[in-house]
């Protein structure tokens, strides 16, 4: 089969985060970067689909030149092709990117054959705009859920795949025809680390490019800002397991024992 | 011009979220000087009519169509579009779930325009809006442009209550491709019956300090103790040490208890936007600065593994 990955750059997560005085930006001087941790799964879901079923996978990202570093470390863990949607590097609205997005690949498949599966990550860690998979597999005309935590080919009517998306007493089941688009959330598989061979092969591939734009839609950033910080008087009911009675005192006022 | 809520529903069964979007729409429309009305549809939506009528919809879509049924994202954000082209309403707004967000961006898609996801604070005009960036740890200012606003609200934005409108029912037949049945649930696998991590009154958690799965046990206890679920940090499911639905956090699950007991937890912001809705603190930690203990209402400073047998052992005597 064939995958698309869809991925991001974005500020390795976790950190504090400063905003630039620009107010316009993730202060990364001092951050390094990743993929987007719901797509850095995608890319681990693919390379699984493909090494039990055959089949080649592409990674795609949009983004400033330094996405090239995503890609690579996409290629080093399995990925067959890399492709860059080159922008400016400033963040773009959701349908600007869909838009870009759709352009994209409509071309990639045109040149080198359609993809049986695009992955998307359920939403960027960044701006989390929940809405970028959506709008591309509407406008490919392919069905699309998101929220996905288990895919498989197994079981599945001839020409389809089972999606399993996590809610809260369990998981809903989708059997999609493929083509199919999914946005995928990490904890669907833990992914793998490069192999000394992956990380040599990603140094070598090849970065396609696919130029594509597209108009700016009705959202905007006006600026960023940090959240009002919780401010809290934190009590300190004591010092190891002496501190019991006063914690049982709490849960007890609050009525949950 | 109304305000129109989109009602995610799970086959009748209103969660929270759908209560805190009416909510919240109520503020929103009473800004803008128009009443709030609810879109439903699909199997279960006559079971929702009386609530949605008692926390504020003025008037209830009851979407139809013989192509809906149960949740398909495709077929249920067409019928919204359908509803959208004829009742014109001047927002569309869901709570941020991933159904309601799912939902809102199905419409968007389709009636091409934009949506402004996650929003925690939005200008009476509804021409601009605070919205949640990395899960809550950044906030961004932003202004939207369009005839018909899509807006969703970051969940525990507010806190659900009621105020009794006419919830007036009315059938709006929709058009919706036989084809979008495509993505409708086909199957559900039911895990655990009873409470959830994002519903649990009580969650302890653990993170990397306890060190192994089976060192999980002690917590297992308590949490079995006081009625709650056990959840954990990143780092220990990156360990595989317990799986990926117990993780708190921005990829994880957010949740909302009563008392939120974080052992051994530093508090990564990646952490902390998991944790954030939780009504109560108490940390466990050996190091006094952790944000999980400088942001908390209550710390013990020690180790976990002395201290969380010993609150099992005093909640066991004072239950006798």
């Amino acid at each position: 089969m064939r995958i698309l990955c869809l991925v991001k750059r974005v500020p390795a997560p976790g950190a504090r985060i400063n905003i630039t005085e620009d107010e316009q930006y993730v202060d990364d001087k001092n951050l390094g970067h990743a993929i987007s941790p719901h797509e850095e799964c995608g890319v681990e879901a693919a390379v699984q689909l493909i090494e039990a079923h055959g089949g080649e996978a592409t990674v795609m990202s949009m983004g400033g030149a330094d996405s090239e570093e995503q890609l690579r470390a996409a290629v080093s863990v399995g990925m067959a092709k890399m492709v860059l949607v080159p922008t400016d590097g400033s963040p773009k609205d959701p349908q600007e990117t869909a838009a870009a997005l759709t352009q994209a690949i409509n071309d990639l498949e045109a040149a080198e054959g359609a993809f049986d599966l695009v992955i998307f990550g359920n939403e960027s860690a960044d701006q989390g705009g929940f809405q970028v998979g959506i709008r591309v597999a509407h406008a490919l005309g392919r069905p699309m859920v998101n929220g996905i935590k288990g895919l498989s080919l197994e079981d599945a009517p001839e020409g389809h795949i089972i999606a399993r998306r996590e809610v809260d007493a369990g998981f809903e089941v989708y059997e999609l025809p493929m083509p199919a688009c999914v946005g995928v959330k990490e904890g669907i598989n833990l992914p793998r680390y490069p192999t000394m061979k992956g990380r040599l092969a990603s140094k070598k591939a090849e970065l396609g490019t696919m130029e594509a734009a597209a108009e700016a839609g009705g959202q905007s950033q006006v600026r960023l800002k940090s959240p009002p910080e919780k401010v809290s008087e934190t009590v300190i009911l004591g010092n190891g397991p002496e501190a019991a009675p006063a914690v049982v005192d709490v849960l007890e006022e609050l009525g949950v024992l | 011009m109304t305000v129109l809520v989109v009602a995610e529903h799970d086959r009748g069964h209103l969660p929270e979220a759908t209560l805190e979007a009416l909510t919240s729409a109520r503020s929103i429309a009473g800004g803008l000087g128009v009443p709030v009305h609810a879109a439903v549809m699909g199997e279960g939506a006559d079971l929702t009519f009386a609530k949605l009528g008692e926390y504020g919809a003025e008037a209830i879509h009851h979407l139809t169509s013989e192509n809906l049924g149960d949740y398909s994202p495709e077929a249920w954000g067409q019928a919204l579009a359908g509803a959208v082209a004829s009742a014109s309403p001047s927002v569309v707004m869901a709570s941020g779930t991933d159904r309601g967000n799912e939902l809102m961006a199905q419409l968007a898609a389709r009636a091409d325009l934009p949506f402004v996801a996650n929003c925690v604070d939005v200008a009476p005009d509804v021409t601009s809006m605070t919205r949640s960036q990395w899960g809550g740890a950044l906030h961004e200012e932003a202004s939207l442009a369009a005839d018909v606003k899509l807006i969703s609200m970051a969940p525990h934005t507010v806190e659900s209550s009621p105020a009794a409108a006419a919830g007036a029912v009315s059938e709006m037949a929709v058009d919706v491709d036989a084809s979008l049945t495509r993505t409708a649930i086909k199957d559900r696998v039911v895990l655990s019956e009873g409470i959830t991590l994002s519903t649990a009154p009580v969650v302890v958690s653990g993170g990397r300090a306890v060190g192994s799965e089976e060192a999980f046990a002690p917590l297992e206890e308590l949490a079995a103790e006081l009625g709650g679920k056990v959840g954990c940090s990143r780092a220990v499911t990156n360990n595989g040490w317990r799986p990926h639905s117990d993780q708190v956090g921005q990829t994880g699950t957010r949740i909302a208890p009563t008392i939120y007991i974080a052992s051994g937890i530093s508090g990564a912001t990646q952490h902390w936007v998991g944790a954030m809705g939780s009504k109560n603190i108490l940390a466990i930690n050996t190091d006094p600065e952790a944000n999980m203990v400088t942001k908390a209402n209550w710390a013990v400073l020690g180790d976990l593994h002395e201290v969380i047998p010993a609150i099992t052992e005093e909640v066991r005597k004072r239950k006798g």
